[in-house]
Protein backbone atom coordinates (compact mmCIF):
# COMPACT_ATOMS: atom_id res chain seq x y z
CA UNK A 1 0.00 0.00 0.00
CA UNK A 2 1.31 3.36 -0.99
CA UNK A 3 1.79 5.97 1.62
CA UNK A 4 -1.04 8.48 1.21
CA UNK A 5 1.77 11.14 1.25
CA UNK A 6 3.33 9.94 -2.03
CA UNK A 7 0.07 10.39 -4.14
CA UNK A 8 -1.28 13.71 -4.49
CA UNK A 9 -3.92 14.50 -6.37
CA UNK A 10 -5.09 18.33 -7.25
CA UNK A 11 -8.97 18.23 -8.64
CA UNK A 12 -11.74 20.16 -8.70
CA UNK A 13 -15.09 18.45 -7.99
CA UNK A 14 -16.96 18.93 -10.88
CA UNK A 15 -14.48 17.96 -13.12
CA UNK A 16 -15.36 14.91 -15.39
CA UNK A 17 -11.21 14.73 -15.62
CA UNK A 18 -10.35 14.82 -12.67
CA UNK A 19 -12.50 12.05 -11.63
CA UNK A 20 -11.60 9.86 -14.39
CA UNK A 21 -7.94 9.83 -12.53
CA UNK A 22 -9.44 9.29 -9.25
CA UNK A 23 -11.73 6.10 -10.67
CA UNK A 24 -8.14 4.78 -11.64
CA UNK A 25 -6.96 5.51 -8.50
CA UNK A 26 -9.59 3.39 -6.79
CA UNK A 27 -9.66 1.24 -8.99
CA UNK A 28 -5.94 0.42 -8.13
CA UNK A 29 -6.66 0.74 -4.64
CA UNK A 30 -4.18 3.57 -4.59
CA UNK A 31 -4.22 5.52 -1.17
CA UNK A 32 -4.02 9.76 -2.06
CA UNK A 33 -4.29 12.63 -0.72
CA UNK A 34 -7.13 14.78 -2.93
CA UNK A 35 -6.57 18.66 -3.01
CA UNK A 36 -9.87 20.75 -3.96
CA UNK A 37 -8.75 23.52 -6.13
CA UNK A 38 -10.79 26.64 -6.85
CA UNK A 39 -10.13 27.80 -10.48
CA UNK A 40 -11.15 31.20 -9.54
CA UNK A 41 -8.13 31.47 -7.35
CA UNK A 42 -5.16 29.01 -8.18
CA UNK A 43 -3.14 27.26 -5.49
CA UNK A 44 0.50 28.39 -5.53
CA UNK A 45 1.13 24.44 -5.37
CA UNK A 46 -1.03 23.83 -8.44
CA UNK A 47 0.39 26.53 -10.48
CA UNK A 48 3.81 25.77 -9.26
CA UNK A 49 2.84 21.80 -10.41
CA UNK A 50 1.16 22.58 -13.60
CA UNK A 51 3.28 26.20 -15.09
CA UNK A 52 2.05 25.51 -18.63
CA UNK A 53 -1.77 24.26 -18.83
CA UNK A 54 -2.31 25.73 -14.94
CA UNK A 55 -5.32 23.34 -15.39
CA UNK A 56 -6.83 20.23 -13.43
CA UNK A 57 -6.14 17.28 -12.91
CA UNK A 58 -2.11 17.16 -11.88
CA UNK A 59 -1.07 14.07 -9.61
CA UNK A 60 2.17 14.38 -7.91
CA UNK A 61 3.67 11.04 -7.14
CA UNK A 62 7.01 10.85 -5.22
CA UNK A 63 7.17 15.08 -5.70
CA UNK A 64 6.86 14.20 -9.48
CA UNK A 65 3.67 15.65 -11.20
CA UNK A 66 2.31 14.44 -14.12
CA UNK A 67 -0.83 16.50 -16.24
CA UNK A 68 -3.13 14.97 -18.68
CA UNK A 69 -5.87 12.92 -17.26
CA UNK A 70 -5.14 10.38 -20.43
CA UNK A 71 -1.51 10.68 -19.60
CA UNK A 72 -1.99 10.18 -16.03
CA UNK A 73 -3.87 7.08 -16.77
CA UNK A 74 -1.14 4.94 -18.62
CA UNK A 75 1.36 6.69 -15.96
CA UNK A 76 -0.92 4.92 -13.06
CA UNK A 77 -1.07 1.75 -14.91
CA UNK A 78 2.60 1.72 -15.30
CA UNK A 79 3.49 2.57 -12.16
CA UNK A 80 0.99 0.04 -9.91
CA UNK A 81 0.78 -2.72 -12.03
CA UNK A 82 -2.41 -4.57 -10.21
CA UNK A 83 -5.50 -4.83 -11.66
CA UNK A 84 -4.33 -3.35 -15.16
CA UNK A 85 -6.50 -0.83 -16.94
CA UNK A 86 -4.95 -1.11 -20.39
CA UNK A 87 -5.03 -4.47 -22.39
CA UNK A 88 -1.97 -6.85 -23.10
CA UNK A 89 -2.24 -7.06 -26.86
CA UNK A 90 -0.59 -4.30 -28.55
CA UNK A 91 -3.44 -4.54 -30.79
CA UNK A 92 -5.83 -4.50 -28.40
CA UNK A 93 -3.72 -1.69 -26.43
CA UNK A 94 -3.80 0.57 -30.29
CA UNK A 95 -7.73 0.22 -30.17
CA UNK A 96 -7.94 1.24 -26.58
CA UNK A 97 -6.22 4.36 -26.63
CA UNK A 98 -8.12 5.19 -30.08
CA UNK A 99 -10.93 5.79 -28.38
CA UNK A 100 -9.92 7.53 -25.82
CA UNK A 101 -8.41 10.09 -28.00
CA UNK A 102 -11.36 9.70 -30.25
CA UNK A 103 -13.38 10.53 -27.32
CA UNK A 104 -11.33 13.20 -25.83
CA UNK A 105 -10.96 15.20 -28.57
CA UNK A 106 -13.85 15.25 -31.15
CA UNK A 107 -17.03 14.15 -29.14
CA UNK A 108 -16.00 16.38 -26.13
CA UNK A 109 -15.48 19.01 -29.36
CA UNK A 110 -18.80 18.45 -30.56
CA UNK A 111 -20.23 18.22 -26.85
CA UNK A 112 -18.57 21.54 -26.14
CA UNK A 113 -20.03 23.10 -29.45
CA UNK A 114 -23.69 21.92 -28.78
CA UNK A 115 -23.86 23.28 -24.74
CA UNK A 116 -22.24 26.66 -25.79
CA UNK A 117 -24.20 27.36 -29.22
CA UNK A 118 -27.38 28.20 -30.44
CA UNK A 119 -29.35 27.73 -33.61
CA UNK A 120 -27.81 26.39 -36.64
CA UNK A 121 -24.66 25.67 -35.08
CA UNK A 122 -25.81 23.53 -32.02
CA UNK A 123 -27.93 21.21 -34.15
CA UNK A 124 -25.15 20.21 -36.39
CA UNK A 125 -22.81 19.69 -33.31
CA UNK A 126 -25.95 17.40 -31.95
CA UNK A 127 -26.14 15.43 -35.46
CA UNK A 128 -21.76 15.26 -35.44
CA UNK A 129 -22.02 14.12 -32.37
CA UNK A 130 -24.75 11.30 -33.10
CA UNK A 131 -22.84 9.78 -35.68
CA UNK A 132 -19.71 9.81 -32.86
CA UNK A 133 -22.28 7.96 -30.70
CA UNK A 134 -23.18 5.44 -33.60
CA UNK A 135 -19.52 4.70 -34.16
CA UNK A 136 -19.36 4.20 -30.16
CA UNK A 137 -22.41 2.03 -30.34
CA UNK A 138 -21.09 -0.16 -32.92
CA UNK A 139 -17.96 -0.90 -31.11
CA UNK A 140 -19.51 -2.09 -27.88
CA UNK A 141 -21.62 -4.39 -30.03
CA UNK A 142 -20.89 -8.16 -28.16
CA UNK A 143 -18.95 -6.67 -25.19
CA UNK A 144 -20.33 -5.61 -21.75
CA UNK A 145 -17.53 -2.86 -21.10
CA UNK A 146 -15.04 -1.41 -23.73
CA UNK A 147 -12.51 -3.00 -22.47
CA UNK A 148 -14.46 -6.57 -22.08
CA UNK A 149 -15.74 -8.29 -19.02
CA UNK A 150 -14.81 -4.94 -16.63
CA UNK A 151 -14.10 -1.55 -17.07
CA UNK A 152 -10.95 -0.31 -18.36
CA UNK A 153 -8.72 2.80 -19.97
CA UNK A 154 -11.73 2.99 -22.91
CA UNK A 155 -14.58 2.16 -19.94
CA UNK A 156 -12.23 5.38 -17.53
CA UNK A 157 -12.13 7.51 -20.94
CA UNK A 158 -15.26 7.81 -22.23
CA UNK A 159 -17.28 7.40 -18.90
CA UNK A 160 -17.52 11.61 -18.81
CA UNK A 161 -20.57 10.86 -21.45
CA UNK A 162 -22.12 8.27 -19.00
CA UNK A 163 -22.75 11.36 -16.73
CA UNK A 164 -21.26 14.78 -17.44
CA UNK A 165 -22.93 14.42 -21.20
CA UNK A 166 -26.62 13.99 -19.28
CA UNK A 167 -25.49 16.96 -16.99
CA UNK A 168 -24.80 19.09 -20.23
CA UNK A 169 -28.23 18.03 -22.08
CA UNK A 170 -30.23 19.02 -19.09
CA UNK A 171 -27.63 22.26 -18.04
CA UNK A 172 -27.65 23.23 -22.22
CA UNK A 173 -31.45 22.21 -23.25
CA UNK A 174 -30.52 20.11 -25.61
CA UNK A 175 -30.67 15.68 -26.47
CA UNK A 176 -28.37 14.09 -28.23
CA UNK A 177 -30.92 10.94 -27.91
CA UNK A 178 -28.55 8.66 -27.28
CA UNK A 179 -31.03 6.48 -24.98
CA UNK A 180 -33.16 6.03 -28.02
CA UNK A 181 -31.03 5.85 -31.00
CA UNK A 182 -28.26 3.70 -29.39
CA UNK A 183 -29.04 0.69 -27.24
CA UNK A 184 -25.94 -0.65 -26.71
CA UNK A 185 -24.41 2.92 -25.52
CA UNK A 186 -26.83 2.89 -23.33
CA UNK A 187 -26.67 -0.18 -21.58
CA UNK A 188 -23.07 0.32 -21.04
CA UNK A 189 -24.01 3.28 -19.30
CA UNK A 190 -26.36 1.63 -16.91
CA UNK A 191 -23.38 -0.73 -16.20
CA UNK A 192 -20.86 1.90 -15.92
CA UNK A 193 -23.04 3.43 -13.82
CA UNK A 194 -23.64 0.46 -11.75
CA UNK A 195 -19.76 -0.41 -10.67
CA UNK A 196 -19.00 0.25 -7.23
CA UNK A 197 -15.57 2.85 -8.03
CA UNK A 198 -17.85 4.77 -10.31
CA UNK A 199 -21.16 5.15 -8.31
CA UNK A 200 -19.64 6.11 -5.53
CA UNK A 201 -17.12 8.63 -6.80
CA UNK A 202 -19.47 11.12 -9.06
CA UNK A 203 -20.35 14.34 -7.96
CA UNK A 204 -24.25 15.26 -7.22
CA UNK A 205 -26.16 16.24 -9.99
CA UNK A 206 -28.44 19.10 -9.39
CA UNK A 207 -25.33 20.82 -7.92
CA UNK A 208 -23.75 19.80 -10.88
CA UNK A 209 -26.17 21.30 -13.62
CA UNK A 210 -26.29 24.38 -11.71
CA UNK A 211 -22.58 24.79 -12.09
CA UNK A 212 -22.64 24.12 -15.74
CA UNK A 213 -25.60 26.10 -16.26
CA UNK A 214 -23.91 28.65 -14.44
CA UNK A 215 -20.81 27.94 -16.97
CA UNK A 216 -22.49 28.61 -19.87
CA UNK A 217 -23.96 32.12 -18.33
CA UNK A 218 -20.63 33.22 -18.80
CA UNK A 219 -20.44 32.22 -22.19
CA UNK A 220 -17.99 30.60 -24.65
CA UNK A 221 -15.47 32.73 -23.98
CA UNK A 222 -14.47 31.15 -20.70
CA UNK A 223 -12.15 27.89 -21.48
CA UNK A 224 -13.05 25.19 -18.31
CA UNK A 225 -9.97 24.99 -16.89
CA UNK A 226 -9.42 21.00 -17.04
CA UNK A 227 -8.05 18.43 -19.10
CA UNK B 1 2.14 -17.61 -34.36
CA UNK B 2 2.20 -14.86 -37.45
CA UNK B 3 5.19 -13.94 -38.82
CA UNK B 4 5.76 -10.86 -37.54
CA UNK B 5 6.91 -8.27 -40.23
CA UNK B 6 5.94 -10.77 -42.88
CA UNK B 7 2.92 -7.83 -43.80
CA UNK B 8 3.18 -4.70 -42.86
CA UNK B 9 1.86 -1.66 -45.11
CA UNK B 10 1.57 1.68 -43.97
CA UNK B 11 -0.87 4.40 -46.31
CA UNK B 12 0.13 7.79 -46.34
CA UNK B 13 1.42 10.58 -47.80
CA UNK B 14 5.43 11.51 -48.12
CA UNK B 15 4.36 15.53 -47.24
CA UNK B 16 2.25 14.12 -44.41
CA UNK B 17 4.06 15.00 -40.96
CA UNK B 18 1.84 12.57 -39.72
CA UNK B 19 3.20 10.27 -41.93
CA UNK B 20 6.80 10.97 -41.01
CA UNK B 21 6.67 9.46 -37.67
CA UNK B 22 5.09 6.04 -38.16
CA UNK B 23 8.00 5.59 -40.84
CA UNK B 24 11.16 6.45 -38.66
CA UNK B 25 9.17 4.18 -36.20
CA UNK B 26 9.48 1.43 -38.50
CA UNK B 27 13.30 2.37 -39.53
CA UNK B 28 14.79 2.34 -35.85
CA UNK B 29 13.16 -1.22 -36.24
CA UNK B 30 14.08 -2.14 -38.97
CA UNK B 31 10.89 -3.41 -40.49
CA UNK B 32 10.16 -3.77 -44.00
CA UNK B 33 6.79 -2.48 -45.09
CA UNK B 34 4.94 -1.23 -48.32
CA UNK B 35 4.48 1.91 -48.15
CA UNK B 36 1.06 3.25 -49.96
CA UNK B 37 1.28 6.51 -51.09
CA UNK B 38 -2.63 8.59 -50.84
CA UNK B 39 -3.44 11.56 -53.28
CA UNK B 40 -3.98 14.41 -51.20
CA UNK B 41 -7.14 15.12 -53.62
CA UNK B 42 -8.32 11.63 -53.53
CA UNK B 43 -8.56 9.44 -50.68
CA UNK B 44 -8.46 6.05 -51.49
CA UNK B 45 -10.70 3.10 -51.06
CA UNK B 46 -8.25 1.28 -49.05
CA UNK B 47 -8.13 4.30 -46.16
CA UNK B 48 -11.62 4.67 -46.39
CA UNK B 49 -12.21 1.33 -45.25
CA UNK B 50 -9.15 1.19 -42.93
CA UNK B 51 -9.99 4.54 -40.96
CA UNK B 52 -14.06 4.62 -41.25
CA UNK B 53 -13.99 6.80 -38.32
CA UNK B 54 -11.42 9.87 -39.28
CA UNK B 55 -10.17 8.86 -42.93
CA UNK B 56 -7.36 10.02 -42.14
CA UNK B 57 -3.59 8.87 -42.65
CA UNK B 58 -1.69 7.58 -41.66
CA UNK B 59 -2.97 4.13 -40.94
CA UNK B 60 -0.39 0.65 -40.66
CA UNK B 61 -2.35 -2.43 -41.75
CA UNK B 62 0.04 -5.58 -39.73
CA UNK B 63 -1.34 -8.66 -40.81
CA UNK B 64 -4.36 -7.40 -42.44
CA UNK B 65 -5.58 -5.12 -38.81
CA UNK B 66 -5.55 -1.14 -39.33
CA UNK B 67 -4.17 0.73 -36.49
CA UNK B 68 -4.70 4.57 -36.77
CA UNK B 69 -3.29 8.00 -34.89
CA UNK B 70 0.34 8.77 -35.57
CA UNK B 71 1.56 8.93 -32.41
CA UNK B 72 -0.71 5.52 -31.27
CA UNK B 73 1.02 3.77 -34.23
CA UNK B 74 4.57 4.40 -32.93
CA UNK B 75 3.37 2.90 -30.03
CA UNK B 76 2.31 0.05 -31.36
CA UNK B 77 5.79 -0.55 -33.12
CA UNK B 78 7.32 0.08 -30.00
CA UNK B 79 5.39 -2.18 -28.34
CA UNK B 80 5.03 -4.73 -31.37
CA UNK B 81 8.76 -5.24 -32.43
CA UNK B 82 10.01 -5.12 -29.16
CA UNK B 83 13.59 -7.56 -30.17
CA UNK B 84 14.43 -5.52 -32.76
CA UNK B 85 15.86 -2.10 -32.25
CA UNK B 86 16.18 0.75 -29.88
CA UNK B 87 13.24 1.14 -27.68
CA UNK B 88 11.21 3.70 -28.85
CA UNK B 89 9.49 5.01 -25.41
CA UNK B 90 11.71 5.19 -22.54
CA UNK B 91 11.31 2.67 -19.72
CA UNK B 92 11.06 4.78 -16.54
CA UNK B 93 7.01 5.77 -16.09
CA UNK B 94 7.71 9.47 -15.25
CA UNK B 95 9.89 9.64 -18.15
CA UNK B 96 7.13 7.96 -20.73
CA UNK B 97 4.24 10.62 -18.84
CA UNK B 98 6.68 13.69 -19.55
CA UNK B 99 7.54 12.36 -23.60
CA UNK B 100 3.04 11.68 -23.94
CA UNK B 101 2.98 15.11 -22.98
CA UNK B 102 5.43 16.88 -24.61
CA UNK B 103 3.81 15.31 -27.96
CA UNK B 104 0.57 16.62 -26.80
CA UNK B 105 1.44 19.89 -26.22
CA UNK B 106 3.11 20.13 -29.59
CA UNK B 107 0.64 18.65 -31.47
CA UNK B 108 -2.12 21.18 -29.63
CA UNK B 109 0.16 23.96 -30.28
CA UNK B 110 2.28 23.91 -34.04
CA UNK B 111 -0.31 22.58 -37.01
CA UNK B 112 -2.70 25.67 -35.70
CA UNK B 113 -0.18 28.55 -35.02
CA UNK B 114 1.77 27.42 -38.28
CA UNK B 115 -1.52 27.72 -40.28
CA UNK B 116 -2.23 31.66 -38.75
CA UNK B 117 1.26 31.98 -39.73
CA UNK B 118 1.34 30.17 -43.19
CA UNK B 119 -1.60 32.22 -43.96
CA UNK B 120 -4.03 29.65 -44.84
CA UNK B 121 -6.45 30.70 -41.69
CA UNK B 122 -6.95 34.29 -40.72
CA UNK B 123 -5.62 35.59 -37.15
CA UNK B 124 -3.37 37.98 -35.53
CA UNK B 125 0.11 36.81 -37.20
CA UNK B 126 2.34 38.56 -34.15
CA UNK B 127 0.15 36.63 -32.03
CA UNK B 128 0.88 33.83 -33.38
CA UNK B 129 4.59 34.32 -33.87
CA UNK B 130 4.60 34.91 -29.90
CA UNK B 131 2.96 31.99 -28.74
CA UNK B 132 4.99 29.86 -31.61
CA UNK B 133 8.22 31.42 -30.19
CA UNK B 134 7.40 30.84 -26.21
CA UNK B 135 6.46 27.38 -27.23
CA UNK B 136 10.18 26.30 -28.52
CA UNK B 137 10.88 27.85 -25.18
CA UNK B 138 9.56 25.63 -22.90
CA UNK B 139 10.82 22.49 -25.56
CA UNK B 140 14.18 23.88 -25.05
CA UNK B 141 14.22 23.85 -21.08
CA UNK B 142 11.97 20.46 -21.61
CA UNK B 143 14.78 19.61 -24.18
CA UNK B 144 17.34 20.58 -21.68
CA UNK B 145 15.75 18.08 -18.67
CA UNK B 146 14.63 14.88 -20.80
CA UNK B 147 17.71 14.28 -22.75
CA UNK B 148 19.65 14.23 -19.40
CA UNK B 149 22.80 15.69 -20.87
CA UNK B 150 22.53 13.92 -24.42
CA UNK B 151 20.98 15.50 -27.78
CA UNK B 152 18.02 13.77 -28.10
CA UNK B 153 15.09 13.79 -25.82
CA UNK B 154 15.28 10.05 -26.34
CA UNK B 155 18.84 10.53 -25.09
CA UNK B 156 21.94 8.23 -26.78
CA UNK B 157 19.20 7.60 -29.67
CA UNK B 158 15.75 9.37 -30.81
CA UNK B 159 12.44 8.25 -29.29
CA UNK B 160 9.07 8.68 -28.87
CA UNK B 161 9.01 12.62 -28.79
CA UNK B 162 11.85 13.09 -31.06
CA UNK B 163 9.84 11.67 -33.64
CA UNK B 164 6.69 13.74 -32.60
CA UNK B 165 8.58 16.65 -31.93
CA UNK B 166 10.81 15.97 -35.47
CA UNK B 167 7.97 15.55 -37.47
CA UNK B 168 6.87 19.44 -37.21
CA UNK B 169 10.20 21.03 -37.79
CA UNK B 170 10.19 20.56 -41.81
CA UNK B 171 6.99 22.43 -41.35
CA UNK B 172 8.57 24.73 -39.40
CA UNK B 173 11.00 25.55 -41.82
CA UNK B 174 8.00 25.82 -44.74
CA UNK B 175 6.25 28.05 -43.31
CA UNK B 176 9.65 30.45 -42.31
CA UNK B 177 9.92 30.43 -45.68
CA UNK B 178 6.62 30.72 -46.92
CA UNK B 179 5.66 33.96 -44.50
CA UNK B 180 9.30 35.52 -45.12
CA UNK B 181 9.65 35.52 -40.69
CA UNK B 182 12.18 33.88 -38.51
CA UNK B 183 11.08 31.04 -35.57
CA UNK B 184 13.75 28.93 -34.71
CA UNK B 185 16.54 30.73 -33.57
CA UNK B 186 19.91 29.68 -32.62
CA UNK B 187 20.15 32.75 -30.15
CA UNK B 188 17.29 31.88 -28.31
CA UNK B 189 16.59 28.01 -28.57
CA UNK B 190 20.31 26.52 -29.33
CA UNK B 191 19.30 23.16 -28.01
CA UNK B 192 16.60 22.81 -29.94
CA UNK B 193 18.43 24.06 -33.28
CA UNK B 194 21.24 21.77 -32.29
CA UNK B 195 18.65 18.62 -31.92
CA UNK B 196 16.75 19.17 -35.22
CA UNK B 197 20.33 18.80 -37.16
CA UNK B 198 20.98 15.30 -35.67
CA UNK B 199 17.75 14.75 -35.97
CA UNK B 200 17.57 15.34 -39.31
CA UNK B 201 20.99 13.32 -40.17
CA UNK B 202 19.63 10.10 -38.22
CA UNK B 203 19.53 7.61 -40.08
CA UNK B 204 16.27 6.44 -39.45
CA UNK B 205 14.78 9.89 -40.50
CA UNK B 206 16.67 11.41 -42.89
CA UNK B 207 15.46 9.46 -46.21
CA UNK B 208 12.42 10.45 -45.42
CA UNK B 209 11.76 13.58 -44.73
CA UNK B 210 10.68 15.59 -47.16
CA UNK B 211 12.53 18.37 -47.56
CA UNK B 212 11.95 22.21 -46.92
CA UNK B 213 11.24 23.02 -50.56
CA UNK B 214 9.06 19.67 -51.54
CA UNK B 215 7.43 21.21 -48.77
CA UNK B 216 6.95 24.44 -49.84
CA UNK B 217 6.07 23.42 -53.23
CA UNK B 218 3.46 21.14 -51.99
CA UNK B 219 1.32 24.21 -50.28
CA UNK B 220 1.47 26.05 -53.07
CA UNK B 221 0.47 23.50 -55.35
CA UNK B 222 -2.50 22.96 -52.82
CA UNK B 223 -3.34 26.67 -52.78
CA UNK B 224 -3.24 27.25 -56.26
CA UNK B 225 -5.48 24.25 -56.80
CA UNK B 226 -8.02 25.36 -54.48
CA UNK B 227 -7.95 28.66 -55.28
CA UNK B 228 -8.97 28.07 -58.72
CA UNK B 229 -12.29 28.71 -60.40
CA UNK B 230 -14.75 25.66 -60.78
CA UNK B 231 -14.86 24.11 -63.99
Amino acid sequence: MVASAAVRLFGMWASPAVRRVEWALKLKGIEYEYIEEDLSNKSSSLLEFNPINKQVPVLVHNCNPIVESLVILEYIDETWKDNPILPVDPLERAKARFWATFVDVKCREESRKAFFMEGEEKEKAIENLQVQLKALDEELEGKKFFSGDHIGYTDLAVGWMTFWLGVAEEAAGFKANYDVKFPNFSRWIKDFLAEPVIKDNLPPREKTVEFFRAFKQLGSCTKVNQK
Amino acid sequence: MADLGKEVKLVGSTNSLFTCRPRVALNLKGVDYDFLQEKWWQKSDLLLESNPVYKKMPVLIHNNKPVCESMIIVEYIDETWTSKGPSILPSDPYDRAMSRFWTAYSDDKFPSLLRVLMGPIPGDIPEAREQFVASLQLLEAALKKCSKGKIFFGGDNIGYLDIALGSHFGWIEATEKLAGIRLLEKETVPRLVEWSEHYFAHPAVKDIMPTTEELVAFVTEVKSTLSAPAK
